[in-house]
């Protein structure tokens, strides 16, 4: 739409940029390191990510298009290209999260709404609002079922499902990319909390995070 | 703690992902400057609060932020169904007694907290008898 | 004193492995296997409390939850304290410490005692309403009275070291108790690949089997649990919770279970290498199917002094016996309505004790145990029940009568058996708490004598929940019940009964009704028949409350208290329905029973909170900025949820400032130089589509059709009432595109609300809504200098003419992509610089790198206060209240009453109550005195000298001293306050101290509002 004023907030240059977990590894630090630890944390920091808003079926053609990837159209589904490193997911009727290299997000709405001309849909760049971390290990389902209502049993939270869900008393996006892999869509002003919640569910099983 | 089956995600999720909204299918005057004050009163302070069958909105908050309908039985907290915006309920107040028997869903003679002080009247525990004012 | 009462064998307790504990400060041991209750059994300790109301003496009852008496404090240092605790569900452990609860300052030797003698006058049934009913004043300290004399545990007075957490669970069958009914319904469901989870309240799984004389395939019933619990625990399918009770059942099959995961380890969970493990959890169970396998309790029989220690229930004394080699006493009476309960005389018999007699209400028992009992050569006396218990600390003997129950009277003579312990059994009451707390109304059964569950949508009672006794029914129904849950739970389970384990059919007689006991003397003249032993209700006080004319039982249980006390009635409620329904001359039915509530048993706040503490209690929400502030010593306010720099005090001379201080430095440097501030918790929503312009003009009270891409607008939200609920800017970023602000507190229900009029009322317009609150950090600089410190900075033409207030304008400040408002809060030149948040840190540091030549100043939310009151504008929710509309306000520049539609808010303010002349309005008050500064919330009224009550007009709403016009100034909302320009108003004080004030315009600073545009 030629009436949307787009805007490209990543700087050319490269000035200090930080995550927004980046007050908490400095204040809390990262905890020891363990021989056998149950969870491991990381941090995918400077990702791009786009929200998507519109009809499936507009949105589907433009996303292939540009993206190579269909828009995923039941509830709660995510797909990613061969890499994993960019993916689409729905969290509405009428909104998706795409999540691609740092960078790459501007051009990519560019592409996009060049690509969906007129029709009536919404594009917006949410990079600096949230952050991605990665949680894996054997107890990592444990950790999740102590902050999460949301069912987390393979059965019910097969690979490929992400959902906008409760965590602790703050919410999360919450997906499963792989079969040992766990990712969370956090909230910038959120993080600390989520990182500080994270820390404490897991102790007992041993935590590593992974810089 | 409800579990609310969202008609949008297809899938029930916990009472704590959503928001109640109040009494579903106010509609705001067409024409609010053609209202009445006792009309535009009426849709601004005046809801039901049946003992029974109850259209409520609410919204997937903290899931796909859609807004969607209620049925619920008041006093079994029983939700009888969900349904998307513009569409309207199967169930109501009216053929509750019907659906009742196939679904198992409780009347509402329950829910007397004082069990043994006999109510005062057995209409007041009669789910039929709210229909009148939905 | 040793083990006086333990057997040399039997029992599933450990003597190899020797426990020490202390109770009361005497040091005892006790075995492996036991609970704190039959270790203080096997060491012959009688006395383990002092009665809630008349301070008698009072043993050990049951051998479970059900437990009235032997409730202690545990905890061997301060920290460890933990009240409430039930001796009978409390595992032994090395070093445990425990005390009783009530008595003062002994259970042996207790003061109270002459209390007690007072007692039953002085605590009468209703004793509270009428007692206390005045002076209301007096309640503390009767409170403190009772409660010290009474004792009901302690909290501790240190912080407690260990951890809890919850857990959320989800499975299609909860199967609640792991007695037979829930062995074999977990086994099925789980042979069917359910998700299943098995929880059981007590150490080790197997419920009453793990006491029982029965055989299952021919070998000890405990060799069955221990194949099928081997067989759930090589599932993965199967998740088994010992030690974990279902406390709450809540809508929709949420069951809250408390799993105690160390608490029979040790006072304080332990630590393997760096980890603390979680010393009990909450599991929050989400359950397709619950199947209720709760079992019953048995019901003691109500006589006369059936509260001295060495009465027990019938059952309890069998699983002492058989389950810890425990037998509490030498020489027993058994008083019993049915078969089951023999159990307890022919244990007794075989641990080779004396059974002096088991007096049947029966006149003619028959069945296999009466028989075997018969055939020991043990002394059954027929039609008969023990009618009083001797003994003061100890029972030491019964009186036992011929009744008649129907006509409730004694017929024979009195006989009096010497013996130490008193067993009774009036029959059992399934356990059916779980199930009324869905709401539900249980259903008296005849056949049974006891309630049953109502029915639950998702819930399948098994077994001794619903009245089935007899093992080997018990086995079946719970195999069927676990069909019928996976079936229900939607999974595609074999339908054929399961094939069932061999148990020997018995024969059992039938049992008979009695609850109360006859005695010689009429109810209120004989000694005392407790019918609920832990908070003292007697049969005598229950019939007096129905005299006094409560018929209710609900009103009957909170005039006598019957059913309030922690164990909430498990034991007695059944009987004391019986006799109300006796003198109300009804049947139990139609008096019905009370209901229970969660919890089942006490929860630990720890489990209840979780790891909702300390640090962790609520979010604390930070902006990209947040590492500066907290390095720059910034003190913080809490706005919701977010952590806002609230001032920055410096150190002068060694001296940090007082808030007023550095506050009053904060806003001459706006007024004079240039300050700055972090505005990145103001909510952003940005709004994209060609009817955004159109949505913008239906929720907002003023007009958005011409504003031009690059252009800013003020708006104000009403909610249809009229009443203001929100204000902010909106930017126009492109014809279709806008950026709204919203205040701190109301980004969230600002974006729903705009959600809810799209999808609900206008889903034709085309538009959407995105919140991109945590994408922009927001930096506000201001001041006469900040046009000079932005420019070093930013690519931006900066000219005044170019770049006018109220234009926004995108560039680069310090190299990064920016949006820069000329928007002003503080009436001052001001930009607004948005970055991604990513980059914030870089764009401030740079700033305050270039703002040393200007003396650049951070400044907080109490700056930004004072700043903006002194230019009367409003923060929505401190100078609003839900009840203030726009014209209220003033604002009614702010207001399109010509716009073709009629936007939200619009027809209220028509309405008659909305025009009236007479509302709270808006203004500025100017305290006479300079120095004062009105207190916020203060009341204004216009004549100091009317009699109280006054007639009260307004309120102030803001107020501060404002530095650069050196004097107190408050905004306020006064009746009619725009027509009342130059008077004065009065302010009384609490301290009986009244302010004068005079009314003015609220704009402070600046009255033309010419700074700004600079």
């Amino acid at each position: 739409m030629s009436d949307v004023r787009e805007f490209n907030t990543r700087p050319a240059g490269s000035p200090g940029a930080e995550s927004p977990l980046a007050w908490s590894f400095q204040r809390q630090g990262t905890p020891p390191r363990e021989a056998k630890p149950g969870v491991t944390l990381r941090e995918k920091a400077f990702l791009g990510h786009l929200v998507l808003r519109g009809g499936a079926i507009v949105l589907d053609e433009a996303v292939r298009e540009t993206l190579g990837l269909a828009l995923p159209a039941r509830p709660n589904a995510l797909v990613q290209d061969a890499s994993g490193e960019r993916s689409i997911q729905w969290l509405a009727p009428d909104e998706w999260l795409v999540i691609v290299p740092g960078g790459e997000e501007f051009a990519l709405e560019s592409q996009l709404r060049q690509a969906l001309g007129q029709a009536h849909f919404s594009i917006v760049n949410v990079s600096g609002g949230q952050t991605v971390l990665t949680l894996r290990g054997e107890n990592a389902r444990e950790v999740l079922m102590k902050s999460t209502p949301y069912d987390i049993h393979p059965q019910a939270f097969p690979v490929g499902k992400g959902v906008s869900t409760v965590f602790a008393k703050a919410t999360v996006v919450l997906r499963r990319p792989a079969e040992d892999t766990w990712e969370l869509v956090i909230r910038r002003s959120f993080a600390d909390y989520c990182y500080r919640w994270l820390l404490d569910a897991a102790a007992e099983y041993g935590v590593i995070v992974e810089r | 703690m409800f579990h609310i089956y969202c008609p949008y995600c297809e899938e029930h999720r916990e009472e704590e992902e959503f928001h109640p909204k109040g009494q579903a299918h106010i509609q705001r005057p067409e024409d609010p400057e053609a209202c009445s004050d006792e009309a535009w009163g009426d849709y601004l302070f005046f809801r039901d609060n049946p003992r029974g069958v109850h259209h409520e909105l609410w919204v997937h908050a903290v899931g796909c932020r859609k807004f969607f309908n209620i049925t619920r039985h008041t006093v079994s907290y029983e939700i009888l169904e969900t349904y998307k915006m513009g569409e309207q309920p199967t169930i109501t107040a009216q053929n509750l007694p019907g659906k009742d028997k196939q679904s198992g869903v409780q009347a509402a003679s329950g829910g007397w907290q004082t069990v043994g002080a006999r109510p005062e009247s057995e209409a007041l525990n009669d789910a039929s008898n709210q229909g009148a004012r939905v | 004193m040793s083990q006086v009462n333990r057997l040399s064998q039997g029992g599933r307790i450990d003597r190899s492995h020797q426990l020490h504990f202390t109770f009361n400060g005497k040091p005892y041991v006790g075995y492996a296997g036991d609970t704190l209750a039959s270790a203080l059994l096997a060491n012959g300790v009688d006395i383990v409390n002092r009665s809630f109301k008349y301070s008698r003496p009072r043993g050990i009852v049951a051998a479970g939850a059900e437990e009235p008496n032997a409730v202690v404090q545990l905890g061997a240092s301060e920290a460890a304290q933990v009240p409430n605790v039930r001796a009978t569900q409390q595992a032994l452990y090395e070093g445990l410490t425990a005390r009783s609860t009530n008595g003062w300052p002994n259970v042996q030797r207790d003061l109270m005692g002459m209390v007690g003698k007072l007692g039953g006058t002085f605590m009468p049934p209703g004793f509270y309403y009428k007692t206390f009913m005045a002076p209301a004043s007096l309640w503390m300290t009767y409170e403190k009275y009772i409660r010290k004399g009474a004792g009901l545990g302690r909290s501790p007075a240190e912080p407690d070291p260990d951890i809890y957490d919850h857990l959320n669970q989800h499975c299609d069958v909860l199967v609640i108790g792991a007695g037979p009914a829930g062995l074999a319904a977990a086994r099925t469901a789980a042979r069917s690949g359910a998700r299943v989870i098995l929880c059981d309240e007590q150490e080790t799984m197997g419920g009453s089997l793990l006491g029982s004389r029965e055989r299952i395939d021919e070998a000890p019933a405990a060799k069955w649990v221990d194949r099928v619990l081997d067989e759930l625990g090589s599932r993965d399918n199967v998740t088994l919770l010992p030690r974990t009770t279902a406390n709450g059942y809540h809508d929709h099959n949420f069951v809250t279970l408390h799993e105690r995961r160390t608490e029979h380890l040790a006072d304080s969970a332990p630590t393997f290498g760096s980890r603390r493990q979680v010393r009990s959890r909450l599991h929050r169970v989400r359950a397709r199917q619950v199947v209720l396998a709760t079992g019953a309790h048995e019901r003691p029989l109500v006589y006369a002094n059936n509260d001295v220690p060495g009465n027990l229930l019938a059952g309890a004394v069998s699983t002492y016996i058989r389950r810890y080699g425990v037998v509490p006493g030498r020489k027993l009476v058994l008083s019993a309505t049915n078969d089951h309960a023999y159990r307890a005389a022919l244990d007794w018999h075989e641990a080779g004790r004396e059974v002096v007699a088991i007096v049947d209400a029966r006149a003619n028992p028959k069945g296999d145990l009466v028989a075997k009992a018969q055939s020991l050569g043990i002394r059954i006396i027929t039609q008969s029940a023990v009618i009083e218990a001797k003994g003061a600390e100890r029972v030491s003997g019964a009186r036992v009568a011929k009744i008649d129950a129907k006509l409730f009277s004694v017929i024979g003579k009195v006989e009096e058996l010497a013996c130490d312990t008193l067993a009774s059994s009036g029959g059992y009451s399934p356990v059916i708490h779980l199930a009324s707390h869905t709401g539900t109304r249980p259903t008296w059964r005849d056949d049974i004598l006891g309630f049953v569950p109502g029915e639950v949508k998702g819930l399948t009672p098994a077994g001794g929940a619903h009245g089935i006794y007899a093992l080997n029914d018990v086995i079946r129904d719970g195999a069927e019940a676990g069909v019928r849950a996976t079936q229900a739970a939607g999974i595609d389970a074999d339908t054929d009964t399961p094939a069932l384990p061999k148990v020997a059919a018995r024969q059992d007689g039938e049992a008979c009704a009695l609850y109360q006991v006859p005695h010689e003397k009429q109810t209120m003249r004989a000694p005392k028949q407790f019918v609920d032993l832990q908070n003292d209700v007697t049969a005598a006080g229950i019939e007096l409350a129905t005299r006094e004319g409560f018929e209710s039982i609900e009103h009957v249980k909170r005039y006598t208290a019957m059913g309030f006390g922690t164990d909430q009635g498990k034991l007695g409620n059944i009987n004391g329905m019986a006799i109300a329904a006796r003198c109300l001359k009804r049947s139990i039915p139609e008096v019905g029973t009370t209901v229970f509530r969660p919890n089942y048993t006490p929860v630990t706040f720890g489990a209840i909170v979780g790891r909702h503490c300390r640090d962790l209690f609520d979010p604390e929400r930070y902006t990209a900025l947040h590492q500066w502030h907290v390095e720059h010593g910034a003190e913080f306010e809490d706005v919701g949820q977010w952590k806002r720099p609230w001032y920055f005090p410096r150190t002068v001379n060694g001296k940090q400032e007082s808030m007023h201080e550095a506050v009053a430095r904060e806003c001459l440097a706006v007024r004079e130089g240039v300050g700055i501030l972090d505005a990145s918790t103001l909510g952003k929503i940005d709004i994209q589509g060609p009817d955004a312009r159109e949505f913008l003009g239906r929720v907002y009270t003023n007009k958005w059709a011409k504003l031009a891409p690059g252009r800013v607008r003020y708006g104000l939200m009403c909610k249809d009432d009229g009443m203001l609920m929100d204000d902010g800017t909106t930017s126009c970023l492109g014809e279709n595109h806008f950026l709204m602000t919203t205040t701190t507190g109301g980004a969230a229900g600002v974006l729903e609300w705009l959600e809810l009029w799209h999808q609900t009322e206008w889903p034709e317009l085309q538009v959407y809504f995105n919140s991109v609150t945590d994408h922009w950090a927001t930096m506000t600089v201001t001041g006469p200098d900040a046009r000079k410190l932005l420019a070093e900075v930013t690519d931006i033409d900066l000219d005044k003419e170019q770049f006018k207030f109220m234009d926004w304008r995108e560039g680069t400040v310090a190299g990064v992509p920016a949006r820069v408002f000329r928007i002003s809060f503080t009436g001052e030149l001001a930009f607004e610089i948005n970055v991604q948040a990513n980059y914030a840190m870089h764009v401030w540091k740079t700033l305050f790198e270039h703002g040393k030549k200007y003396d650049l100043t951070p400044y907080g939310t109490e700056t930004m206060h004072v700043l903006r009151a002194e230019k009367g504008l409003i923060i929505v929710d401190q100078d609003t209240d839900g009840s203030v509309t726009p014209e209220d306000l003033g604002m009614q520049w702010a207001i399109g009453y010509d716009k073709p539609f009629s936007w939200i808010g619009k027809r209220a303010l028509s309405r008659p109550d909305t025009r009236r002349t007479d509302r709270k309005q808006f203004v500025g008050l100017k305290p006479k005195d300079p120095k004062v500064v009105l207190e916020e919330g203060a009341q204004i009224v216009f004549d100091p000298k009317q009699s109280i009550p006054m007639v009260m007009v307004g309120h102030v709403t803001s107020s501060y001293y404002s530095p650069s016009l050196g004097h107190g100034f408050a905004l306020a909302v006064v009746k009619g306050g725009h027509e009342r320009m130059g008077d004065t108003v009065y302010l009384p004080m609490a301290d009986g101290m009244v302010h004068e004030a005079e009314i003015v315009s609220p704009v402070f600073v600046d009255p033309k509002g010419e700074r700004q545009h600079v």
